[in-house]
C-alpha cells in the first residue's frame, strides 16, 4: 500500500515536472517568436514541410470518416425515418470534433515524430551545442519556426479535412441513401454555423502548439545516441496523442459549459 | 585572457573537473594533453558556457562568465570559436552554408562577399570546391577542417580546438599545425588546443598543460614537459602501457591468450 502511494507520488511529481518543462519551453518559444529578428522564411519552410505532405493522408482519412459517420448514422436513423438529419450530424461532428482531432493525430505521428528525430539527432551530434557556441539560441533557431509552421498549417489542414469529410458523407447520403443533392447541402448549411468551424479551428491551434513543443522538447532533451533518438521519437508521438486528446476534452468542456458555444 | 580558478564539475555523480586551475595569456597557444576521458572536452564546454561548472571561476577577458546571463554571454561567444571534437557540422546544410553560418546569421553581407569569404576560409584549411557537398559526404578529417573553416569565418579572438588533428593524415596535420601557428603570429589569436598528438603539442604550443584526474598537474614550456621527470607525464608522453597512470586506475587491458 505504502509502496503504491510512493509510486503514485513519484509519478505525479515527474508528470508535474514534465508539464512544467513544456510550459517553460512554450513560454520561451512564444516570447522569442515575438522578439526580433524575425526570420519568416524559416517558418514558411517548416510550414511547407508540414502541409503538402500531410494533406493527402488527412484528406483521405477525413473522406472515409465522413462516409463512416454517414453509414453508422444511417443504421440508426433509417429506423426512425430520419435519414434527412444525417448531413447535419456529419457536418457538425466533423467540423467541431473529428476533423481537428484526427488531423492533429495524423500530424503528430508524421511531423511530431520527425521533429523529435531531427532535433534529437542534432542534440546527440552536438549540433545544438554548436548553435549555442555560435551565440544562436536553439529555441529561436529550431523551435520557433516549427512552432509557427504547425500553428499555421494545422488549421489549414483541418479546414480542408472539414470540406473533404463532408464530401465523404455526401457520397453515401446522395448515392446510397438517396438524399437529393440540394437537400444534402441545405441540411449541411442549416446545421453548420460559423462557430462550429471556429471552435474546431481554435482547438487546432492548441494541438499545433502541443505537437511542436512536445516534439522539440523530446529532441532537445535526448540522452544517448541513436537509441535515445528512437526513444525520443516514440515518446514524442505517445505524449502528443495523450495531450491532444486531453486538451480536446478540456477545450470542449470550456466551450460547452463556460462559453456556451 | 582566460583565467580558470578552482573549477569543479560533476557529471552523473562523477567528479570530472576537480579543483582545476589554468590560465591562458593573450596571444598564447596552449596545448592541453591528457588521457581520453579526463575532461578536456568538458573543460572547453565550460569555457563557452555549454556546461556550467558546479563551483569555481572562469574569467574571459576579465569577465566572470560562470554566472553570466545568456544574452551577455552571447556577445562574448562571438569572439570565441570552438572546433568541436566531432565537427558538429549542421547536417541539413551543405558545406558552404555551414561555413557561412555566422555570416548569414549575424551579418548583412551580399551573396558574393559571403561566397568569397567562405572560399577563403575553406582554402585556409586546404579545401576547395566542396561548398556543395553535404556533411554526410565528407570524411572525418574533412569534417574537422570544415568545422575549423566555419570558426575562421567568424574571425574570433580565441579559438578552442578539440583534437584538430585526430582524424587527418600526417601531411594535412602538418598544414594545420602551420595554420595554427600562423593564426597566432599574424592575427594574434589566443588558442587552446586539446590533443593527444604530442607532435602537434610540441610544435604549436607556447605552453603545454597536462590534465590528470580532473586537475592540471603540470603546465610549462614544451621543453619542460618533454624533459619532465614526473612519472605520470613521462608515461603519457612516451606512451607506455605500464606506469603510474595505469597502475593508479588499476586499468589492466585484457591479454590475448
Ligand atoms: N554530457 C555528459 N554527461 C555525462 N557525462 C559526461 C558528459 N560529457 C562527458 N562526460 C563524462 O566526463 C568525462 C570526461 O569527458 P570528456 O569528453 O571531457 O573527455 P575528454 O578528455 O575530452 O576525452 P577524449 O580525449 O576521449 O575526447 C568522461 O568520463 C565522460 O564520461
Ligand atoms: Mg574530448
Amino acid at each position: 500500500m505504502l509502496n503504491f502511494v510512493i509510486k503514485t507520488g513519484a509519478t505525479t511529481n515527474s508528470l508535474i515536472r514534465y508539464i512544467g518543462q513544456l510550459a517553460i519551453l512554450w513560454s520561451q518559444t512564444v516570447v522569442l517568436a515575438l522578439t526580433p529578428s524575425f526570420k519568416g522564411v524559416r517558418s514558411l519552410i517548416q510550414a511547407n514541410r508540414i502541409g503538402p505532405g500531410s494533406f493527402i493522408i488527412s484528406a483521405l482519412v477525413a473522406f472515409f470518416v465522413g462516409m463512416i459517420i454517414a453509414l453508422q448514422m444511417a443504421y440508426q436513423m433509417i429506423q426512425l425515418s430520419a435519414e434527412i438529419y444525417i448531413p447535419q450530424i456529419i457536418s457538425v461532428a466533423l467540423t467541431r470534433e473529428l476533423a481537428p482531432v484526427l488531423t492533429a493525430l495524423i500530424v503528430a505521428g508524421r511531423i511530431g515524430a520527425g521533429i523529435a528525430a531531427e532535433i534529437g539527432s542534432m542534440t546527440v551530434t552536438e549540433q545544438v551545442d554548436a548553435l549555442k557556441a555560435f551565440a544562436v539560441n536553439p529555441v529561436k533557431y529550431l523551435v520557433v519556426p516549427r512552432f509557427l509552421g504547425l500553428v499555421l498549417m494545422l488549421p489549414v489542414l483541418t479546414m480542408l479535412s472539414d470540406i473533404i469529410g463532408i464530401w465523404g458523407g455526401y457520397v453515401i447520403c446522395v448515392y446510397k441513401l438517396h438524399i437529393s443533392h440540394e437537400m444534402f447541402w441545405r441540411m449541411v448549411f442549416k446545421a453548420l454555423v460559423m462557430k462550429d468551424v471556429l471552435t474546431g479551428l481554435v482547438k487546432t491551434i492548441f494541438f499545433g502548439m502541443i505537437i511542436a513543443i512536445v516534439g522539440c522538447h523530446q529532441g532537445l532533451t535526448v540522452r544517448g545516441g541513436a537509441e535515445g533518438v528512437g526513444k525520443a521519437t516514440t515518446t514524442a508521438v505517445v505524449r502528443s496523442f495523450i495531450l491532444i486528446i486531453m486538451t480536446d476534452c478540456m477545450i470542449t468542456f470550456i466551450f460547452y459549459f463556460l462559453l456556451k458555444v | 585572457m582566460i583565467e580558470i580558478r578552482n573549477l569543479y564539475k560533476t557529471l552523473e555523480h562523477q567528479l570530472v573537473l576537480n579543483n582545476l586551475n589554468l590560465s591562458v595569456r593573450r596571444g598564447e597557444t596552449k596545448a592541453i594533453i591528457g588521457r581520453s576521458g579526463v575532461g578536456k572536452s568538458v573543460l572547453l564546454k565550460n569555457i563557452v558556457g555549454l556546461m556550467r561548472p558546479d563551483r569555481g571561476s572562469i574569467k574571459i577577458n576579465g569577465i566572470e562568465v560562470t554566472s553570466l546571463d545568456e544574452k551577455v554571454y552571447n556577445k562574448l561567444r562571438m569572439e570565441i570559436g570552438m572546433v568541436f571534437q566531432g565537427g558538429a557540422l549542421f547536417d541539413s546544410m551543405n558545406v558552404g552554408e555551414n561555413v557561412a553560418f555566422v555570416l548569414n546569421e549575424f551579418m548583412n553581407l551580399d551573396a558574393k562577399t559571403v561566397r568569397d569569404r567562405v572560399a577563403d576560409a575553406l582554402a585556409l584549411v586546404g579545401l576547395k570546391d566542396v561548398e556543395h557537398m553535404m556533411p554526410s559526404q565528407l570524411s572525418g578529417g574533412m569534417k574537422k577542417r570544415v568545422s575549423l573553416a566555419r570558426v575562421l569565418c567568424m574571425e574570433p579572438q580565441i579559438i578552442l580546438y578539440d583534437e584538430p588533428t585526430s582524424e587527418v593524415d600526417p601531411i594535412t596535420a602538418a598544414a594545420l599545425i602551420h595554420l595554427i601557428i600562423e593564426l597566432r603570429d599574424k592575427l594574434k589569436v589566443t588558442s587552446l588546443v586539446v590533443t593527444h598528438d604530442m607532435n602537434l603539442a610540441y610544435q604549436v604550443a607556447d605552453s603545454i598543460a597536462m590534465f590528470y584526474r580532473g586537475q592540471v598537474i603540470a603546465d610549462g614550456k614544451p621543453e619542460d614537459i618533454k624533459n619532465s621527470i614526473h612519472p605520470v607525464i613521462r608515461q603519457f608522453i612516451s606512451g607506455q602501457a605500464q606506469g603510474p597512470i595505469t597502475d593508479d586506475e588499476s586499468l589492466i587491458f585484457g591479454h590475448v591468450k
